[in-house]
């Protein structure tokens, strides 16, 4: 039985997520996100109080160049691929319920 | 006939006696004639690779200098960008996309005079073992087509394998230039991490993304990583020093380098076949005069689990981008939050969205320090655990893949799937360098691969032991064609 995520954390999750998912496909992910959860027991069980995490493998901190004006990609090249461009900027339908 | 390695092909071109354009001709044939049946590509870029080679032909008629790869074939993994041909990473929800730069490897490749041949298919956004989670169809087995090439890297090396290109790239976030490198029959190699400019390559897991290259020689791996590594301002996570030389030690041998076995890697779930080919290549690491030992590095048990709660998380970071407001598909509906969960919904596949949603969950509030938290942690003991063992070793042997190549469609299950990443999976998370050398075959003449393990920037002791695995290895037993791998 799936002991660590349920359907609805799932219909959550898929929402941050930004994703629509129908009933069938909610129910196959509840499952197998409960398997792949279920198998992380090993981990979650661990005593790991005194160690340290490791986001990285490497300790990089702030990574600075030279402070020299170089070419970045120009505006049209930054444009090309987008769905919808208009006047220099990517066209996006209406945002906050304001009339477009 | 044995097709010519990088090496030879490049000291014919440069030598006059091949002509690059001869050379990307008699390559793009081979691939018109077989790439139908093994789909390692999602696009062949043939008049731009003879419009290459004709370039690399003018500069030597010309006497001027060329690079290491000049007129030598290319295959080039599609989640690495190419300014002007379509980059997909085999996902719909970037399907037509052209990049507008290429990547820093791409860029090194085409410095060095190699010739891109095409892109070659992946699992969607790299996430995978099969190639099965292509949106474009999987890619197949160049030694038996009913087989998969592994993943995620499967076109790569299966473009290799069948004598597409010498040479491709691949990525590598938890195995996936090592584990299709074995399943294919071809050397595969993640570098350091660090040591290879990550720019333009589309992130998966960016703390574990590597690029590395595949060949059919250790030698052709070593040339290849030597043209594409080295400090990249373009990247802030890129180690800040030149590229090593590792070519000029290959010949060095291992007598008195100290080898460890992984215990943990050698038992439970590894099959037999596979682990007498691990035993029987260090046994010849022993015979070049290798110090051989088994060691325990316990916390590598650890490793999947703590790779699963770890990679979708940054994944789920990663893959925000793709809204369907600045590149790739779009699908239109009334606000601009609607448009962007009926764009993923509709451009992500299945595996993508497991992903995502595992790793927006491990984030989440309440959860985080009980999974996303704990793995960290576990990477911690995992590094560690290698240390120590380098403490007492130069290099470490396992096996790269459990099994061999298994059959398409066989594993449905993702948790069974996973499990083909278990001995890849560590050195990602500790950072460090692994290579898969191909050693034999299992009974029914699979390609087996050993993977040779080494700390951060160990490059040069790992081709080493490398090499001497290769001149060790027994041919692959005659199970079925393989006739154009080398």
């Amino acid at each position: 039985m799936p002991s660590h995520i349920s359907r609805d954390d799932v219909a959550h999750v898929a929402k941050l997520a930004r994703l629509s998912l129908d009933d069938s496909e909610l129910d196959t992910f509840t499952a197998q996100l409960a398997a792949i959860l279920d198998h992380a027991e090993d981990v979650e069980a661990l005593d790991l109080a005194d160690v340290p995490p490791t986001s990285h493998p490497y300790p990089l901190v702030n990574v600075l160049r030279p402070d020299v004006a170089g070419s970045t990609l120009a505006p049209d090249a930054a444009l090309a691929g987008a769905p919808q461009a208009e006047e220099g900027r990517f066209r996006v339908p209406t945002i906050l319920g304001e009339a477009p | 006939m044995t097709a010519p390695t990088a090496i030879e092909l490049a000291a014919a071109i440069r030598s006059g006696e091949r002509t690059a354009a001869d050379v990307v001709d008699a390559y793009l044939a081979i691939i018109d004639e077989q790439e139908p049946a093994v789909h390692a590509f999602n696009v062949v870029t043939a008049d731009r690779a003879r419009a290459a080679a004709t370039e690399v032909d003018r500069a030597i008629a010309a006497g001027e200098p060329v690079g290491p790869l000049a007129g030598v074939p290319i295959a080039v993994k599609d989640n690495l960008c190419t300014d002007g041909v379509p980059t997909t990473c085999s996902s719909k929800i970037l399907e037509g996309w052209i990049p507008p730069y290429d990547a820093t490897v791409v860029s090194r490749l085409a410095a060095a005079g190699a010739v891109t041949v095409g892109k070659t298919n992946l699992d969607e956004f790299a996430m995978g073992s099969s190639t099965e989670n292509s949106a474009f169809g999987p890619t197949h087995n160049p030694v038996d087509l009913s087989r998969v090439p592994g993943g995620s890297s499967g076109g790569s090396a299966a473009a290799v394998a069948a004598g597409f290109a010498p040479l491709s790239l691949g990525s590598d976030t938890g195995g996936s230039i090592r584990q299709p490198a074995a399943f294919c029959g071809v050397v595969g190699v993640k570098p350091t991490y660090g040591l290879v400019s990550r720019y333009g390559l589309i992130a998966f897991a960016s703390s574990l993304d590597q690029v590395g290259p595949f060949a059919t020689t250790v030698a052709d791996a070593a040339l290849l990583l030597e043209v594409i590594a080295g400090h990249d301002p373009a990247d802030a996570t890129s180690i800040p020093q030149p590229a090593p030389s590792i070519s000029e030690h290959l010949d060095d041998g291992v007598a008195g380098l100290r080898v460890g076995l992984i215990s943990e890697l050698m038992g439970a779930g590894i099959d037999p076949d596979v682990a007498a080919r691990v035993r029987e290549a260090a046994d010849a690491l022993a015979a070049a005069g290798a110090i051989v030992e088994e060691v325990s590095v316990p916390a590598v048990t650890y490793g999947l689990s703590a790779y699963y709660l770890i990679a979708p998380a940054e994944a789920s970071s990663n893959l925000a981008r793709f809204d369907g407001v600045r590149y790739g598909l779009r699908v239109d509906a009334p606000t601009t939050n609607e448009m962007m969960v009926a764009t993923r919904t509709a451009g992500f596949g299945p595996e993508v969205k497991r992903r995502i949603m595992l790793g927006t969950y491990a984030l989440s509030a309440g959860y985080y320090d009980a999974f996303y938290g704990q793995a960290q942690k576990v990477r911690t003991l995992i590094a560690r655990d290698f240390a120590t063992a380098y403490e007492r070793f130069d290099v470490l042997l396992s096996p790269t893949t459990p099994t061999t190549a298994f059959a398409l469609g066989a594993i449905e299950d993702p948790l069974t799937m996973y499990l083909n990443d278990t001995c890849t999976i560590p050195t990602n998370l500790a950072g460090d360098c692994a290579a898969s050398v191909p050693f034999g075959s299992d009974a029914q003449g699979l390609p087996v691969g050993v993977q040779v393990l080494a700390p951060a920037l160990g490059e040069v002791p790992m081709f080493r032991a490398a090499a001497a695995i290769e001149a060790a290895a027994p041919p692959r037993s005659d199970g079925s064609t393989g006739k154009d791998a080398s």
